[in-house]
């Protein structure tokens, strides 16, 4: 044995690792390309073609179409109604008139760039009416919609779930009784949840109803939460939030838990009261938590989904579109698998740009 | 050498063995699916088909395999991509065109005259050749209550006569007027997904417009999106605006609503009426759809047979679902799950369908009033685009503009997909 030279010895048994290491990895390996890295290099190279679900027909390479099919956006100025005598027509209540939007965006063979394009928003400049048009406004409220709660949900539930755990995080009797209560709704399935919440949200005899009105002594007018444009999308966020907060807050509690308990005794030998004690100890103490939290929260929340698909589907009046229902819609009930896989891809990078711009406010500032 | 002989007779008897085998003629198995898992009712009846087929010829037996509803479509294309079609398919009716384009289905061939008897709407055909045949077809009609239209002076419309479209709104008006109802009318909102297009497309038909151009297949401007369309949407809009029917509703309220008292008429299908029936007896009523001036129309085509275009053996296929058509069969499945049996002599052997029975004015809606859901392969993207547009419009959404949006859709996709093997 001593006749091998050391260093030989080494290399030998760093290659043995080697393969024991990348035997031990070839489970997950191999589970992570068939399900994920193969399965997302097949959307990226679909969303360049015209790959459909059920078709006789070849497949064939379309260029960026799906792409353009979903982004595209101009504006459009219209001119209001002049009569005859170059005076503006006005309409019974003295306002402005403008021809139909239609008119420009159907068939018109004036204006080919904005045939099929739809209103997305308006307003009104000078005499004039703006136009802002979407190839696509389904697919913009989806992606606006999705932004909007990943923006809602990360402070409310993260911050939410950080309370929680200082709550639950005291040596009290009983107090497991109180973190299995908070815990639950993360071990329910969401399917199961969101069904439940719609009785919550019944727009009649809901429970959420029933509860205000006792509160304000009848007073309260029942409100449709899940049936109007303008509550359905919040309603969902409270939803949500109450379903994750307990996930995160045992992740916020592990990180607690790891704070020396000799920190808070020397700040309390310096005279900090409770208030400096979490700015101090905790807060510095959760910084990796923290991030872990915020990135985990992220994530889950550009996936919405289920909560849609069972209490909206995506109603009333496009409230409630998110991307992922969209590209779930689209791919398989549509069966356009090109068109649900361009929106995975834009969701991808959304995400991705999203995390890198996280990692980048989060980076270990150099002292 | 007594070894070596050993070996040349042990040879010879086995290939005796295996000759005899073959010269048996084992039947071939066939393999089916079907999408009604966890009916036993259902099950138990074509099984009892299974057999008797199986018993009544030795070429072939079939195996049957059930998968359920909600997953039974995408089984069959997952099945289809990876090319292990069973011999025998289920197939949804307005679906069965996709299939058909996509060659997941073969052309039916069976015996001449074999469905002389038959429903329109149980009879699937694809570029003018039957791809697919129901045993039995389902149909909606307005449940109403005698007392409750006679007590308000509302007159009873007949299949002769139905309610005109005036009639029908001015009967919605008198009904929420007496303040007895929630709603006037329910028209079935919570019932997501196919039911709007299968319910309310009819309506849409029936004030002149359509789901799609049926003359050429290529196109809906001017059918989803026409004057007659838009006529359709705004009163389609006004029902909910006036409060004359409800707009959010949950499952349970569409199943009890009518039943309880709470919706004074209700539009909905067969499949309901034994219910209603036990609730009101004689003075339910099975009304036809208002006619707006195009007519009163309902939807047609349920589930049906195909045969596999991958199958070895569609002979023998073909044979069991020719076998299947007996009228016993469409009897005992109507008998058994309340569904419209597919000929008029089955009807005559049924408990509702029969002459005089409860149901029997749904078969005759069935026979002179259904109009099929396209059939195009674009099927799946039309219902889509149609149930967004409806949702839209009741939610309140600008009419025109709602339905551009959908006859965009549709077009988008007919295109994209280069016309569904419509205008050469």
């Amino acid at each position: 044995m001593s006749s091998i030279p050391a260093t030989k010895r080494l290399t030998g048994v760093k290659q043995h690792e080697n393969i024991v290491g990348w035997l031990m990895a070839a489970p997950a390996v191999v589970l992570l390309t068939v399900f994920l890295i193969i399965p997302f290099l097949m959307a990226f190279i679909f969303s360049f073609t015209n790959q459909r679900l059920i078709s006789p027909n070849p497949t064939e390479f379309v260029g960026v179409r799906n792409f353009t099919d979903l982004l595209t956006i101009r504006t459009l100025t219209i001119d209001p109604i002049l009569d005859e005598a170059g005076q503006p027509v006005l309409d019974d209540a003295g306002n402005l008139t403008y021809p139909r939007l239609r008119e420009f965006t159907r068939n018109n063979p004036d204006y080919p760039e904005l045939d099929g394009l739809q209103e997305l928003l308006s307003w009104s400049s000078g005499s004039q009416r703006v136009f802002l048009l979407s190839s696509d406004v389904v697919f913009i409220r989806a992606l606006f919609n999705t932004i909007i709660f990943v923006l809602v949900i990360v402070p409310f539930q993260g911050g939410l779930a950080l309370i929680l755990a200082l709550l639950i995080n005291q040596k009290l009797s009983g107090i497991n009784i109180f973190r299995t209560i908070y815990f639950m709704p993360v071990v329910v399935s969401m399917v199961v949840v969101a069904l439940l919440w719609r009785f919550i949200y019944d727009g009649d005899n809901g429970l959420l109803n029933t509860l205000l009105g006792v509160l304000t002594f009848g007073s309260f007018q029942p409100v449709n939460w899940l049936g109007d444009p303008s509550t359905a999308f919040p309603a969902l966020m409270v939803m949500s939030a109450w379903q994750g907060v307990g996930f995160h807050m045992v992740i916020w509690l592990a990180g607690l838990q790891n704070i020396p308990e000799t920190l808070y005794e020397a700040a309390g030998l310096d005279g900090a009261n409770t208030w400096q004690k979490f700015r101090f100890v905790t807060w510095p103490g959760l910084r990796s938590t923290m991030i872990f939290v915020l990135v985990i929260i992220t994530m889950q929340a550009f996936g919405l989904f289920t909560q849609v698909d069972v209490m909206t589907r995506g109603g009333p009046l496009d409230s409630t579109q998110s991307i992922m229902y969209q590209a779930v819609q689209r791919g398989y009930q549509a069966q356009d698998i090109s068109g649900g896989s361009a929106i995975s891809v834009i969701f991808f990078l959304l995400v991705l740009f999203v995390s890198m711009i996280q990692r980048y406010l989060t980076r270990e500032k150099a002292a | 050498m007594q070894n070596k002989i050993r070996f040349v007779f042990a040879v010879l008897a086995v290939m005796l063995v295996l000759v005899g085998g073959i010269s048996a003629q084992e039947p071939t198995t066939l393999s089916m699916w079907y999408h009604g898992a966890g009916n036993e009712v259902e099950r138990g009846i074509l099984l009892g088909i299974i057999e008797d087929f199986n018993a009544s010829q030795s070429d072939w037996v079939i195996s049957l395999e059930e998968f359920p509803q909600i997953s039974y479509n995408e089984s069959v294309t997952a099945a289809a991509v990876a090319g292990n079609l069973p011999d025998i398919i289920d197939v949804d009716g307005p679906v069965m065109p996709g299939w058909a384009w996509a060659g997941y289905l073969a052309p039916l061939s069976l015996p001449d005259g074999t469905l002389d008897n038959f429903l329109p709407g149980s009879i699937g055909v694809w570029n003018e050749q039957v791809y697919s045949v129901g045993l039995w077809d389902a149909a909606v009609a307005i449940f109403a209550r005698r007392s409750v239209l006679e007590a308000n002076s509302i007159r009873i419309p007949s299949l002769e006569e139905p309610w005109t479209g005036e009639e029908f709104d001015a009967a919605l008006v008198t009904l929420q007027g007496t303040g007895e109802f929630e709603y006037a009318f329910d028209p079935g909102m919570a019932w997501t997904g196919e039911w709007y297009p299968y319910a309310f497309s009819p309506l849409l038909q029936s004030f002149g417009g359509d789901l799609i151009d049926r003359t050429t297949y290529l196109t809906a401007e001017n059918v989803l999106n026409g004057e007659a369309a838009v006529a359709w949407g705004e009163w389609w809009q006004s029902l909910f605006a006036r409060g004359l029917a409800p707009l959010t509703q949950d499952s349970a309220d569409r199943d009890t609503g009518f039943i309880d008292g709470r919706y004074a008429i209700q539009w909905n299908g067969n499949w309901a009426a034994l219910g209603a029936l036990e609730a009101f007896g004689d003075d339910l009523l099975f009304l036809p759809a208002p006619d707006f001036g195009g007519g009163s129309t309902i939807g047609a085509a349920s589930w049906q047979f195909g045969v596999s275009a991958a199958s070895e053996h569609q002979d023998g296929a073909n044979a069991f679902i020719a076998f299947a058509l007996q009228d016993e069969y469409l009897a005992a499945f109507s008998n058994g799950i309340g569904l419209i049996p597919a000929t008029s002599t089955a009807a005559a052997m049924t408990e509702n369908y029969a002459p005089g029975g409860p149901l029997e004015v749904f078969y005759e809606l069935s026979l002179q009033q259904a109009v099929l859901r396209p059939p195009t392969p674009g099927y799946a993207n039309i219902a889509l685009a149609f149930e967004k547009a409806a949702a839209d419009i009741a939610n309140g959404a600008d009419v025109q503009d709602s339905l551009d949006e959908a006859v965009d859709t549709i077009d988008a996709d007919i295109e994209a997909n280069g016309g569904y093997g419509f205008g050469g």
